[in-house]
């Protein structure tokens, strides 16, 4: 019994976390329409930002509270809201999420150039962890504080979206801010309000949690992907019912307390590591499962963007053969501290080719495609016992292509967001469940890959090894380029801009999906055997969440639509954490930089870097940049 | 006996009702579209005339009541199997594959399985009166020739009954005139024909059959003539001034 009383206790506690941080989501996504994928980092680095305040500087509690949740919380809110989410309002789900996406890596950069990680730090919970027993189970202050304070969230926002103006009208803003503001009331006002309240709840979230985190001290990914688990409760409250979210919260923390006391005992010894963190993914998957099917709805909204021209086979080939040219010429030349980062920046590009079929053409979001890295890697490890074979990367395709079907089996009914979340749920539970496990996977998650190679052409030389690579990229993007321009092309086309007519005129989506899945993950599979080949092994850190939305948002921020920002995008995710080495203390947030650079520019250019007219009639770099049709002008947009 | 058998319609919708929350946006609908008919249906803003669209094409659920297609009970199909049985829409605010040019647009429908034919994209593109370059991004159009793309991509599934919601606005005089002259030539094609319309000159002249929809609830059916002359129609829709010439067919 006191067993029992002991986990619900820390059930409770862990829920209440999960509750704030949940509401905090839901407040931002019903005023904006935004979901914010950086609000486990907002969590993150207002930690941080306390810990520096009350640790480093030893300023007392209160001021730090002060300072953290009413002065650093608005400004970061004002500037989130001024420079990125304004001009998102009825933005595509893409679009919207990358901004998110990039503003994660920008708070994890800034972070890790802030706070050096290899510094331990740690929080001490509130009241010096003094103690009460209850029912004769013993619980701190801290542990009691964050209950009643989520239990305040929970009553405070219920009161006040319900009696006071401002409130109801953050409740009205998202239904049609036009209609809102011939009530007087202004939706920007009302959608900065929004991201405050997140931001706070984030915040909040945060400071409550990293006194938690006594082995590992504050650490900015963890902390991150701790409150990612609010992800759960919010999708149990479908986003929008508060009161739902909060039940979400506290089921969930205790549910993950009660399996990691009463799972049978092989399974909680197999995930002993893993349970706190493998329960959330797996609890959001089965959530989003759970939701109702979406009503295909006409959205009423046409394309407007010019989209790239697509080359005919001819001048795609000799694309290809001028790239591949230029790839020998770069591996005859550049130095061997950096040929393998090139080369596995090529590898990334084959990963980045899968996101443009499936994101680009079809427009299902997916921030899986570096699990499937993994698994390609993993069957080619198993199948030719660390080395590589043709047959190796033959079933690596097909083990691939039958994942990315079964993942996109149950998530059929999955649109737009759910999706992503759902694709992010399972990366998450393979890492955690696979990825990690050392049942699976020992010697800490390694394992080795050889390269493959033709016969009579050795591979072994870094050199030759790159120029390999690039040839498979360029055979790769030939295929995505006929994929495109095929029927079948034309089909997910024109799934991603109108779902509904798609259906009115008799056309499965449901089939068109697994399809693009499955093809897109064998691309990817693809890709893992060749990433792996580099350094001839892959280690769990290579496809962990975090490597997974790099990937997406830089590809995203180099244009999702073509072959070019592919390459563009995995040769930016495999050099700048090169680059930062070379740079001075603030290198380490240089993919925040630059992916903060990105989704600045893709508030003006949706499409990315490469489809910029500019870019296009004076960067045009052979076998690179894709031509764009003359823009037409545009008369009329219904 | 089918549904079919018993009325002869290609399409019934029996006792259809909606509700959006705590408001009724559809109240026990009856309604039948006849195969070689053109059937109107008007009705003020906010009537719930593109709501019944979306129940007869599967985008919405009804709470209540039936929707068949020729013999067939097609309530819980969802939109696609709908098209695959004939049935084939246009939508209020355009659903066109914006990427694709108009050829595209109209080739995508002609390569499913149950469209197409002998029929080609520029064929239906001139038949339904599209004079721009037919490679030409759609999403680039005026309205007006973009909904005649969107007919042409209908077309392209080879319907047996094709439901159009607002289909002449952006359209000028001369192109909805002949845009009626295309839809009852459709009807004696043997299909039938659902028009949602706001201009009242082409659906008295080009309609057999109209009904007229306010708050949800049908308040009249009949011909042209019965509707023009039906007083809670005029109270209702039409403003006390009929239009007095009876248009020629």
């Amino acid at each position: 019994m006191e067993t029992f009383l002991t986990y619900t206790v820390l059930g409770i506690v862990a829920g209440a976390i999960y509750a704030i941080t949940a509401t905090g989501l839901v407040v931002t996504y019903t005023t904006t329409g935004v979901f914010n994928f950086a609000h486990g980092a907002v969590a993150m680095f207002c930690a941080f930002s306390y810990w520096q305040l009350n640790q480093q500087w030893g300023w007392p509690v209160w001021l730090c509270l002060l300072i953290v949740l009413f002065g650093e919380v608005p400004l970061l809110a004002l500037y989130v809201e001024e420079v990125y989410m304004k001009r998102l309002f009825g933005a595509s789900v893409v679009r919207s999420l990358m901004v998110t996406l990039g503003l994660l890596l920008i708070l994890v950069g800034g972070a890790q150039a802030l706070w050096n990680g290899t510094v331990q730090r740690s929080l001490p919970g509130y009241f010096s962890n003094d103690t009460v027993t209850i029912f004769q189970v013993v619980i701190n202050y801290h542990q009691i504080i964050t209950v009643v304070i989520a239990v305040l969230v929970a009553v405070g926002l219920r009161v006040y979206f319900r009696r006071f103006r401002s409130g109801i009208a953050m409740r009205a803003v998202v239904d049609d801010p036009e209609l809102l503001s011939l009530s007087g009331s202004s939706p920007r006002n009302t959608s900065r309000l929004g991201w405050f309240i997140g931001f706070f709840l984030a915040a909040l979230a945060g400071i409550l949690i990293a006194p938690q985190l006594s082995v590992s001290g504050l650490d900015v990914n963890l902390l991150t992907l701790l409150v990612v688990n609010g992800y759960a409760a919010a999708i149990l409250g479908r986003l929008r019912n508060l009161p739902w979210t909060f039940a979400g919260g506290m089921i969930l923390g205790l549910s993950e307390n009660y399996a990691a006391g009463y799972l049978p005992g092989h399974i909680s010894a197999n995930l002993a590591n893993q349970i706190g963190l493998l329960f959330p993914v797996v609890f959001l998957f089965v959530a989003l499962l759970l939701l109702p099917s979406a009503r295909l709805r006409a959205i009423g909204r046409m394309v407007v963007a010019v989209p790239p021209k697509i080359p005919n086979l001819l001048q795609s080939v000799r694309s290809a053969a001028v790239f591949i040219v230029i790839m020998w010429i770069v591996a005859m030349v550049i130095s061997s501290s950096i040929i393998g980062s090139v080369t596995q920046g090529l590898a990334l590009g084959v990963v980045g080719l899968s996101l443009v079929l499936l994101i680009g053409y079809a427009g299902y979001v997916s921030l899986c495609q570096l699990t499937f890295m993994g698994i390609g890697a993993y069957v080619m490890s198993q199948v030719a016992h660390g080395g590589a074979t043709w047959w190796g990367l033959i079933l690596a395709v097909v083990v691939c292509g039958a994942v990315g079907a079964l993942v996109a089996l149950p998530t059929l009914r999955l649109q737009g967001l759910y999706l992503a979340l759902a694709t992010l749920a399972f990366a998450q539970a393979a890492y955690y469940g696979f990825f990690t496990n050392i049942s699976y996977i020992p010697e800490g998650g390694a394992m080795a890959v050889g390269r493959l190679s033709i016969p009579g052409i050795s591979t072994s030389g870094d050199k030759a090894y790159l120029v390999f690579v690039a040839v498979v990229f360029a055979l790769c993007a030939i295929g995505i380029l006929a994929i495109r321009r095929s029927r079948w092309g034309r089909k997910l086309v024109a799934l991603n801009d109108s779902p509904a007519a798609f259906a009115t005129l008799g056309m499965n989506a449901a089939i068109s999906k697994m399809i693009v899945f499955a093809v897109a993950a064998a691309i990817a599979g693809v890709g893992g055997v060749l990433y792996a080949g580099q350094p001839l092994a892959i280690s769990a850190n290579d496809v962990q969440m975090f490597a997974s939305l790099e990937i997406v948002l830089f590809v995203t921020i180099f244009g999702i639509r073509t072959v070019s920002g592919a390459l563009l995008g995995g040769l930016a995710a495999a050099l700048l954490p090169l680059a930062s080495s070379h740079l001075p203390w603030w290198g380490v947030g240089i993919t925040g930089i630059v992916a903060g650079a990105g989704i600045s520019l893709m508030a003006a250019h949706p499409d990315g870097v490469v489809p910029i007219p500019w870019i296009n009639e004076h960067l045009r770099i052979p076998g690179l940049a894709i031509p764009l049709k003359k823009k037409e002008s545009i008369d009329v947009v219904a | 006996m089918s549904l079919r058998e018993q009325t002869g319609a290609r399409l019934n919708l029996e006792g259809i009702s909606v509700n959006f929350g705590g408001v009724a946006a559809l109240t026990n609908i009856h309604l039948e579209v006849f195969d070689g008919q053109v059937t109107g249906l008007i009705g003020p803003n906010g009537a719930g005339k593109t709501t019944m669209f979306n129940v007869i094409s599967g985008l919405q659920k009804p709470d209540r009541g039936s929707v068949a297609l020729g013999d067939k009970n097609v309530t819980r199909f969802g939109p696609a199997r709908r098209a695959r049985l004939g049935l084939a829409r246009t939508f209020q605010r355009l659903e066109l594959f914006g990427s694709l040019s108009s050829r595209e647009n109209v080739e995508v429908a002609l390569e499913t399985k149950h469209g197409g034919g002998d029929l080609t994209a520029e064929g239906l593109l001139h038949r339904v009166g599209v004079t721009s370059d037919a490679d030409r991004q759609v999403s680039t159009l005026p309205t007006g020739e973009a909904r005649l793309v969107e007919l042409a991509r209908a077309l392209a599934i080879n319907p047996k009954l094709i439901c159009l919601d607002e289909p002449c606005s952006g359209l000028d005089d001369s192109e909805t005139r002949l845009l009626g002259e295309l839809l009852r030539e459709l009807a004696s094609e043997g299909r039938g024909v659902l028009i949602v319309e706001h201009d009242m000159d082409l659906v008295l002249r080009i309609c057999d059959r109209i009904y007229v929809l306010d708050f949800g609830e049908i308040i009249a059916v009949g011909t042209p003539d019965e509707i023009r002359n039906d007083p809670v129609v005029q109270s209702a829709y039409l403003g006390t001034v009929a239009p007095e010439e009876s248009a020629d067919r």
